[in-house]
């Protein structure tokens, strides 16, 4: 494997992910990341010079909707996804800055 | 203080366009709905729901790009801005990063120095974020996505601007060139024009650029002012002692008038974009951009200038008539119906912003119809009623949108002009004031004055003044 993470690194990619890791996850978690990378490198070792970017896997551009109002009030029904509801609204942890 | 010391400040400036459904799902943008009525999967982020672009979003987008004098990037696509927050049910905000719509314009605004123009760094399509109620007693948040999903622009000045008055300035006419395009309302009291303020300070002539602070939570032109001073001396102040200024984004506090750290910049910032691969690209012919161009509405300055051509109105006034998209409308529409343009600029300009003031109303809150203000104006010109009753009409045609014709009609406003009604009346208060009649007499002519006044006061107002005046010398004159 080339590419090692360091504890740093994934302590940091942890918070982002917002995931909380124990020590043999933690473990597995950097040799994952680093056999990732080492993937990509194969990749990078491909001339792409005078390649375009993708951004989409389809040659398909501008799938428009128009600006005509559809969806009703389906409120029952996709609360029914929420843990918690309260009023008409989604419960979660408190969130004050 | 010893040093000399310049504010230079940039804005990021939000704006929820008007149409009538989500950037990416047929949710209605409606204002005001009971919480979570407007939602479906894809504006909830339900895991297999599929966004599809609102075509209306990209052609206001490049209405307003093409009116800030931007260039376009004709292939544009949506990336993924990665945050965990409730207030945003996917974990990502849709926006774009890489190939924003619009790129390199700039908006010419009036200082106190003269004209100068600020660049326009980028303005680019997102998605708005849903409603976060705190419940401090349960210790919970309550979340309505009604505003999750619906289309933003946001437009991103360079650092341009070196005064609250120049931001001031530079977001009055941002404000009023969207309105006039239809694309926003922008009122800043109900969010849907939202400016955050970057803003640093350097010694002048200094040439690089100091620790910039962003703040938020400016929902007025007021806040906006203060939050500038207010931050502007927090820097100074600092510097001053020795300090470093801390890049991070602030909150303004207006009734505390002062300003709090919300986070630091240097962990939170991670946002990893990457395109999204669920909306394809927007490729913008150059067809298409002739066509937004030819359907542009007439802008601010051509107005005043038609206004000047087409109807005499003086440059000042034209200037007051256009300050608002909805005056601009009213003139136009009202001049249409009763032909009569200096006396519509007359009633809007003197009566119409005077009420508007004593109301604490801005000219989008206008209720009255162009049809009643013409027949208002219409009853003058036909000399139905005189100008003072025609100003009391008014007060009632703003507030409640009155027909003013059968108001004067059921309340017997109608203007006395027929001599022999009026003579009797004229004659008792010419009894009843010896005085004025003897300093009249004795040539002083604006004894007269007095006389007129009070048979007008006796007639009620109803009297016509020319008649009135009339009688008047012929019974002191005999």
């Amino acid at each position: 494997m080339a590419n090692v993470i360091s504890d740093e690194t994934i302590e940091y990619v942890g918070i982002l992910a917002k995931l909380e890791l124990s020590g043999e996850e933690r473990e597995q978690a950097k040799k994952d990341m680093g056999r990732m990378l080492d993937y990509i490198d194969k990749l990078n070792e491909l001339d792409t010079t005078g390649v375009e970017p993708m951004s989409h896997v389809f040659p398909v551009n501008n799938v428009f909707r128009e600006d005509v109002v559809e969806n009703g009030d389906d409120r029952e029904n996709m609360l029914k996804n929420a843990p918690e509801q309260k009023d008409g609204t989604y419960v979660v942890p408190i969130t004050v800055e | 203080m010893s040093k000399q010391y310049e504010t230079v400040i940039g804005l990021e400036v939000h704006v929820e366009l008007a149409t009538k459904t989500k950037i990416f799902c047929s949710c209605s943008t409606a204002f005001g709905g009971a919480p979570n009525t407007h939602t479906c999967p894809v504006c909830t982020g339900m895991p297999g729901s599929l966004p599809v672009l609102n075509k209306q979003v990209v052609e206001y987008a490049l209405a307003v790009g093409l009116a800030a004098n931007c260039q376009i990037h004709q292939y544009c696509k949506f990336d993924r801005k990665n945050y965990f927050y409730p207030d945003n049910p996917q974990n990502y905000q849709i926006s774009q990063l890489y190939l924003p719509i619009c790129h390199d314009g700039g908006i010419e605004i009036e200082t106190a120095e003269g004209k100068k123009t600020v660049r326009i760094h980028e303005i680019h399509m997102e998605e708005d974020a849903g409603k976060l109620i705190h419940d401090e007693w349960e210790d919970c948040s309550l979340v309505d996505y009604n505003r999750s999903g619906v289309p933003l622009i946001e437009i991103v000045s360079e650092p341009d601007m070196r005064s609250a008055e120049e931001v001031i300035a530079y977001l009055e006419k941002l404000r009023m060139m969207i309105q006039y395009l239809g694309a926003s309302d922008c009122k800043l009291q109900e969010g849907s024009m939202r400016a955050d303020v970057n803003l640093s300070v350097r010694e002048v002539g200094t040439e690089a650029f100091g620790t910039r602070t962003e703040m938020k939570n400016l929902n007025s032109f007021r806040a906006i002012t203060h939050a500038i001073e207010g931050e502007k001396n927090r820097q100074i102040d600092l510097l001053e002692s020795g300090e470093q200024v801390v890049q991070e984004t602030r909150r303004w506090d207006d009734t505390k008038g002062a300003s709090y750290a919300m986070r630091s910049k240097e962990d939170a910032q991670d946002y990893r974009y990457f395109p999204d691969p669920d909306l394809t690209p927007v490729v913008i012919s150059d067809e298409w951009i002739q066509e937004i161009r030819d359907r542009q509405p007439e802008m601010r300055e051509e107005k005043q200038e038609r206004y000047q051509k087409e109807y005499g109105i003086p440059a000042y006034d034209a200037g007051i008539l256009t300050s608002a998209k909805r005056m601009a409308d009213m003139f136009e529409e009202t001049t249409a119906l009763c032909k009569s343009p200096k006396k519509v600029s007359n009633w809007l300009m003197v009566e119409t912003m005077r009420l508007l003031k004593e109301h604490g109303m801005d000219a989008e809150d206008i209720r009255f119809s162009p049809e009643n203000l013409a027949k208002l104006i219409g009853l003058t010109e036909a000399g139905t009623i005189n100008n003072t009753v025609a100003k009391e009409v008014f007060e009632f045609v703003f507030d409640k949108d009155i027909d003013p014709e059968q108001y004067v009609e059921e309340k017997g406003l109608k203007m006395v002009g027929d001599e022999g009604a009026l003579r009797g009346t004229i004659e008792e208060i010419v009894a009843a004031n010896p005085q004025s009649v003897a300093d009249y007499k004795g040539g002083k002519q604006k004894a007269i004055g007095f006389l007129v006044g009070q048979t007008m006061k006796a007639m009620k107002g109803k009297a016509d003044p020319g008649v009135v005046n009339k009688i008047l010398k012929e019974i002191l004159d005999k």
